[in-house]
């Protein structure tokens, strides 16, 4: 543990999985890669808490990360079920065909 | 006893009356307009038993006070009760003032009214609108009783307005006519600019002292160390109340436009209530306006001008109540001049002279009126001296004591004030004269073209008859009043102390009781025949008499006035409506938001990228601002 990793190497890291997922979430057109960039947002969210807790010494950070895990799986269930469902009535996952929300 | 004292009411007697009866007194017209109005409205006689009853109370309560006050000396005591209170600063009375000038002005109002009551069952029998006659009347009687004994500027301004509310309905009584719906909203509109200016005076007044009572005010007006155009600028509003209410030049257009009411009406209105009331209010507040020459010269020199004014338009009328209606115009003109010289003892004593015999002037025109079924026009009387006895010579009583022939009251009265103003302003002094030339003269050529001559219209002289003893009494109790009020030459005294003037020359007097003499003279000398005419004074007048047969054009003036100016105004203010505030201002706004609307729309473009952009965008700026700063 007295290697020279420090807390800040680890937030670096994290803000940038950040935003390589935001960046992934604005740029791709995919539903499902857009989904998947969004897993890695939480992710780099779940690096970062346990970078915390490591380093302050303190437990929640990683209590925190257990449930974000649990309800990223939950989530990501819901989540390829609309996927699907979307495919079957538009046969198509891009976002570019899908605006009908909108004026 | 010292009447100085209790001259203006600040010092109270000593005398205990029962408490209700300046209250019964002020009330009983009130309670009979209200039970007329609500509940016998179809039971004539018993309406005009109801206002006739009111008054008479009024008028006997008045008698009683003012007798006990004048041979005893005790006073009533005053027992006012709390009325509008307005935060800790303003607390108002409804007071009451029982002093000389209140019991005189009370018993002139309720003797003359009461008069005036009693002449109307003549006078308005078998009108549709009989029980509404009065009804108004009543509350024409309250509004007025209650200026007499307000005790406090918001009292006498209240009661004030009620007065010209009371005066709207019977000026325009006949409404159907819209020559009297007319006439009744000129006479409010007028008199309620002549209102804004007295409330800025009080409120001004206000302003420096803090309360509204006359007898706080009258204490306490040395100590507030007032300047001198502060003190003119409070005198000169509150007296343009009373310019609006007594008809003063320039505001005096309405009155000689009231005579479209019934004349009853005119009887009242020209001299016991609406037009006393400013002279009377004047004199109530006699000690605001004193120290200020600055109002006293101004109130004078309107007083003055609008004397003699009146009467030169007076000389070119030809409706019977018109001529007495100029005729009032100048007498009150009388009366405020004496108020502007210093004088308002003199003013008040003219007012209860002028009271008793306009009253009977008008009165008696109304008997000729309705002996010749409505006919106002005097070039078609004539001859009438013989058909109806009494009016005629009730009707010269009037005339001898309004021109001020010695031994009746316009002359004891009408001397005081002529004295006065040849002490105090020798050209107001000449106006003045002048003044009580034409006075004469009018009213000679008033009498000689209505009741001498041949007749002219024999149709309407045929059916000529005296009026009904109801309409007769009433003239014959003025007449008497017209004819002794002078010789109680207490009067003035009875307000104030004897005016400490030098002893006048005989010459003087003497020269002024030759006034009205001579104009009777050249009234005789051009009218007193078979056929008489106006040409001889048209052709001797010339252009003169256009001006004056139109009265100066200030009804056209006024309307020029109303044309351009005020139309200009309210042109801009249409277009700035219009324009500014409706298209600009309302349209602006809507406009403006329905684009904005449209802008946002864009914004929502259903692309989950660029949402998830924005999003992004914000939350970094979020952060930002968060953590930077």
């Amino acid at each position: 543990m007295t290697s020279g990793i420090t807390l800040n190497d680890y937030l670096l890291v994290s803000g940038l999985l950040f935003a390589l997922g935001i960046a992934g979430v604005i740029i791709r057109r995919n539903a499902l890669v857009i989904y998947m960039a969004l897993e890695m947002n939480l992710n780099a969210a779940n690096l970062a808490l346990v970078a915390f807790s490591k380093f302050n010494k303190l437990v929640e950070g990683q209590i925190l990360v257990f449930f974000i895990i649990a309800i990223a799986a939950a989530e990501v269930a819901v989540g390829l079920a609309i996927i699907v469902a979307l495919y079957r009535r538009k046969q198509s996952i891009s976002v570019d065909q899908l605006t009908t929300m909108r004026l | 006893m010292n009447h100085v004292a209790y001259m203006y009411g600040t010092d109270w007697g000593m005398g205990q009356f029962p408490i209700c009866s300046v209250w019964l007194l002020l009330f009983s017209p009130l309670v009979a307009a209200a039970l007329i109005t609500l509940f016998t409205k179809e039971r004539k006689g018993l309406s005009a038993a109801l206002s006739i009853g009111a008054i008479l109370i009024s008028f006997a309560l008045s008698l009683r006070l003012f007798l006990l006050f004048a041979l005893k000396g005790i006073q009533h005591q005053p027992h006012p009760f709390e009325w509008l209170v307005i935060g800790n600063t303003v607390r108002i009375e409804f007071g009451m003032t029982t002093d000389a000038l209140a019991l005189l002005m009370l018993l002139v109002v309720t003797g003359v009214g009461l008069a005036i009551h009693v002449y109307s069952l003549g006078y308005m029998k078998g009108d549709p609108g009989f029980s509404r006659f009065f009804a108004c009347m009543s509350l024409f009687t309250f509004s007025m009783l209650g200026i007499v004994i307000s005790s406090n500027f918001i009292q006498i301004f209240i009661f004030w307005e009620l007065v010209g509310v009371s005066s709207y309905l019977l000026i325009g009584f006949w409404f159907e006519k819209p020559s009297a719906a007319e006439a009744g909203n000129k006479a409010f509109l007028t008199t309620r600019i002549g209102d804004v200016g007295m409330m800025l005076g009080i409120l001004l007044l206000w302003s420096h002292a803090h309360t509204f009572e006359f007898s706080e005010l009258r204490a306490r007006l040395p100590s507030l160390n007032l300047s001198i155009g502060t003190l003119a600028l409070i005198g000169a509003l509150i007296f343009t109340g009373a310019m609006g209410k007594s008809a003063q030049v320039p505001l005096h257009v309405w009155l000689p436009d009231a005579m479209e009411g019934p004349t009853p009406v005119s009887a009242l209105i020209h001299a016991a209530t609406m037009v006393a009331a400013g002279v009377y209010m004047l004199c109530r507040v006699s000690w605001l306006i004193l120290p200020s020459e600055t109002a006293l010269w101004f109130i004078a020199w309107i007083g003055g001008i609008t004397a003699l004014m009146a009467a030169t338009i007076a000389i070119a009328q030809n409706d019977i109540k018109r001529i007495l209606a100029y005729s009032t115009l100048s007498q009150l003109g009388y009366m405020v001049m004496a108020v502007g010289l210093g004088g308002p003892t003199q003013a008040m004593f003219h007012l209860t002279t002028h009271a008793f015999f306009k009253a009977l002037l008008f009165l008696g025109a109304g008997s000729v009126i309705i002996a010749l079924h409505h006919e106002q026009d005097i070039w078609k009387m004539g001859g009438l001296w013989k058909k109806v006895p009494i009016t005629f010579w009730t009707f010269l009583i009037g005339t001898l004591a309004l021109a001020g022939v010695p031994p009746l009251s316009g002359f004891y009265s009408k001397d005081e004030i002529l004295l006065l103003a040849f002490e105090r302003n020798h050209v107001l002094f000449i106006m003045a004269v002048v003044t009580a030339f034409l006075t004469a003269y009018y009213m000679g050529r008033e009498v000689f073209v209505v009741f001498f001559g041949k007749p002219r219209d024999h149709h309407a002289f045929d059916h000529a008859h005296e009026s009904p003893w109801v309409m007769t009494l009433p003239l014959v109790f003025l007449a008497t009043l017209s004819i002794i009020a002078g010789w109680y030459s207490k009067v003035p005294n009875f307000l104030g102390p004897p005016h400490e003037a030098e002893r006048h020359s005989v010459l003087l007097t003497g020269g002024l009781i030759l006034v009205p003499l001579f104009g009777f003279l050249v009234a005789a000398k051009i009218y007193w025949k078979a056929e008489p005419s106006d040409a001889p004074v048209k052709a001797a007048l010339g252009k003169l008499w256009t001006l004056v047969e139109n009265k100066y054009y200030f009804d056209e003036l006024y309307h020029w006035i109303i044309q351009y100016v005020q139309g200009t105004i309210a042109t801009v203010c249409d277009v700035f409506d219009r324009w500014i505030l409706q298209r600009l201002g309302i349209g602006g706004l809507s406009v403006g938001t329905g684009l904005l609307g449209r802008t946002v729309r864009l914004l929502q473009t259903g692309s989950i990228s660029g949402y998830a952009f924005l999003i992004g965008l914000g939350v970094t700026v979020i952060i930002y601002c968060a953590v930077v700063r």
